[in-house]
């Protein structure tokens, strides 16, 4: 085995503990993250009652911080996971055809793809949540059919090298149709590089499903997303710091634990940067 | 019985001729050597078998029959069947052949198209026939995993486990040293006697046509030469080429004493074929008329075919 510094351990922690976080929130959060109460509103870390303790203080309806920040990162980690899946599995597809058949279907595919990347994809997406509306299903949508074309350049330059390789001539004489060969032996084969764009696509789903919260136009209220918890702590900065700097921090470590596992995937996958 | 036939194939890039009416056949059990030297169009001869070529390549005529369904029409979804069932093929690089992701048992499998879990006992049995040691332990490894003659027998494998009417073997040992070459030939020959499969053997190596093919087709500049069964033609070659290409082995007996044949010139490529006998420029017994007809083949002695005006003893 490979010995992992210290470094990269902390980056799996990091990871680790938003995963476990987002799917034990209802186990972890000792509060209800929907449960007002106006005589609790605004209070610091550490505030204790009778029957309660807020660890993180309250928010301006009187609810645990520390319950909606962990619900916020159930939001954020489905709606990134979900969104990076289906422009994965868009981008992939569109790829894969692209590089293997070749004529009009790479022109289709490879203007589609510049065409997307030629639009800004937050404005994108605001614009398709105004029409569409906001809520967890369209922002999946919005970002997950927005944000495929990098996979398909990745999966497009992937295909065309590895089609060359004589074991993929070689499944073909040996009667494998297209379908088979593109998913048996191309996809495998060009995995690597494509969980690579997926990483850095999975910190950018964070950061949009936060910014789209923020703009009122991802997660609706009463539910949390870390995005909408600052928005609403935005007017509290002075008197309640807690409430902005707790979901931004929280935003902040994950998106640099993604990216940094993103490098470090990279630097596995791909052969120029190995035994550095 | 002919398990596979060659009629006239001609091929092209644009307008530049690269195979130019090559015909042979291989019965079942059959070895046949295709040999020639580098860029005569071997290769592109088994990729127009295979219906394989590449974008660039097209088959301007002829007609290739297997058993009794002619290829030439034939849809490409019934072609797709064929591959691999019918007719399967083995290459040069026995490492690059093999998928680096999947394991063996799982390559071998797919040749049947059928789930590993679900003939893995004929898979395993396969391997054995191929002579890998250890077969239950081989069957999960991936290819980094194995030597190349190991690989090799893998490919074979994955060739022969769907019993083919025709298999085509483009340079099978070129890549491996000398001594797992004769085991490979051997291999390959002993199945291919076993089964009852037609063997078409691309090689440029003399040595390996005298080890196992039945007859063999030299090939010429994308043009058949001389054919025939191979003791005749390794004891008097008819065509002058071919005469000079066996005087060009060496042989252990005179390495001491005299220097190796090496035949004039060079072979011209696709783009300066002309009329007449491709080999004219080469030939010690060329004269006008092979510069301006070109030779058909046709029979002289012992049941070959020799495409020369001037065959040599003739
Ligand atoms: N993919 C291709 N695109 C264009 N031309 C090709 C292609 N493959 C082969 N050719 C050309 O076709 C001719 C025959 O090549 P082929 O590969 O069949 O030779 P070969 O007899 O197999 O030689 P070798 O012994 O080197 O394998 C050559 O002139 C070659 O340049
Ligand atoms: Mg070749």
């Amino acid at each position: 085995m490979r010995r992992i510094s210290l470094g990269t351990a902390l980056i799996f922690a990091g990871l680790l503990a938003f995963i476990v976080a987002a799917i034990g929130a209802d186990v972890f959060a000792s509060n209800d993250p929907l449960r007002q109460s106006l005589l609790l509103r605004l209070r610091p870390p550490g505030t204790a009652t009778a029957t309660a303790y807020f660890p993180l203080g309250t928010d301006d309806l009187g609810r645990d911080l520390l319950a909606r920040i962990l619900y916020g990162a159930r939001a954020s980690l489905m709606v990134a996971a979900l969104s990076v899946s289906v422009s994965l599995l868009v981008g992939v597809t569109l790829g894969l055809m692209a590089g293997w058949f070749g004529g009009w279907v790479s022109i289709v595919a490879m203007r589609a793809v510049d065409t997307m990347l030629s639009i800004p994809a937050i404005l994108l997406a605001v614009l398709t949540v105004a029409v569409l509306g906001p809520g967890f299903f369209n922002l999946v949508l919005v970002l997950g059919l927005t944000r495929w074309p990098r996979y398909t350049r990745v999966a497009y330059a992937q295909t065309l090298q590895v089609a060359a390789l004589p074991y993929v001539r070689a499944a073909e004489m040996a009667g494998c149709g297209p379908g088979r060969i593109l998913l048996r032996h191309v996809l495998p084969n060009i995995a690597g590089p494509l969980m690579v764009v997926a990483t850095s696509e999975f910190g950018l789903m964070i950061l949009f499903e936060a910014s789209l919260s923020f703009l009122g136009l991802g997660i609706q209220p009463p539910y949390p997303s870390w995005g909408s918890i600052m928005s609403a702590g935005r007017q509290y900065v002075v008197r309640a710091w807690w409430l902005t700097a707790f979901p931004g921090a929280c935003l902040f470590g994950v998106v640099l634990c993604v990216n940094l596992f993103g490098d470090w995937l990279r630097d596995r996958v791909d052969p120029r940067s190995q035994g550095r | 019985m002919i398990a596979l036939s060659v009629r006239d194939l001609s091929l092209a890039i644009g307008r530049t001729n690269i195979v130019d009416a090559i015909s042979f056949d291989v019965a079942p059990g059959e070895v046949l050597a295709l040999v020639g030297e580098s860029g005569c169009g071997k290769s592109v001869t088994a990729q127009a078998i295979m219906r394989l070529l590449p974008a660039a390549i097209r088959q301007t005529g002829g007609e290739i029959t297997l058993g009794a369904t002619s290829l030439s029409n034939l849809p490409a979804r019934a072609m797709r069947d064929l591959r691999g069932r019918q007719i399967a093929m083995i290459f040069q690089e026995p490492q690059s052949a093999l998928d680096p992701l999947a394991t063996v048992g799982n390559q071998i499998a797919e040749a049947l198209r059928q789930p590993l879990a679900k003939v893995r006992a004929e898979v395993r049995q396969m391997l054995v026939e191929v002579g890998i040691s250890d077969p239950d332990r081989r069957i999960d490894q991936h290819p980094f995993e194995l030597s190349g003659g190991m690989c090799q027998r893998v490919m074979i494998a994955i060739a022969l486990i769907a019993r083919p009417a025709v298999l085509i073997a483009d340079e099978p040992t070129t890549a491996l040293d000398v001594t797992i070459q004769a085991q490979i030939l051997a291999l390959l020959r002993r199945l291919a006697a076993e089964r009852q499969t037609a063997v078409v053997l691309i090689t440029h190596d003399m040595g390996v046509v005298a080890d196992i093919a039945d007859r063999v087709a030299v090939m010429y500049a994308g043009r058949v030469a001389e054919t025939g069964p191979t003791a005749a033609v390794f004891a008097t070659p008819a065509h002058p080429y071919t005469a000079l290409l066996l005087a060009s082995i060496p042989r252990l007996s005179d390495v001491p004493k005299s220097a190796l044949a090496v035949i004039d010139g060079q072979v011209p490529q696709p783009a300066d074929y002309g009329a007449g006998c491709r080999f004219a420029g080469r030939c010690p017994r060329a004269d006008r008329r092979c510069v301006a007809e070109t030779p058909a083949l046709r029979p002289v002695a012992d049941g070959r075919l020799v495409a020369c005006f001037h065959p040599v003893g003739g």
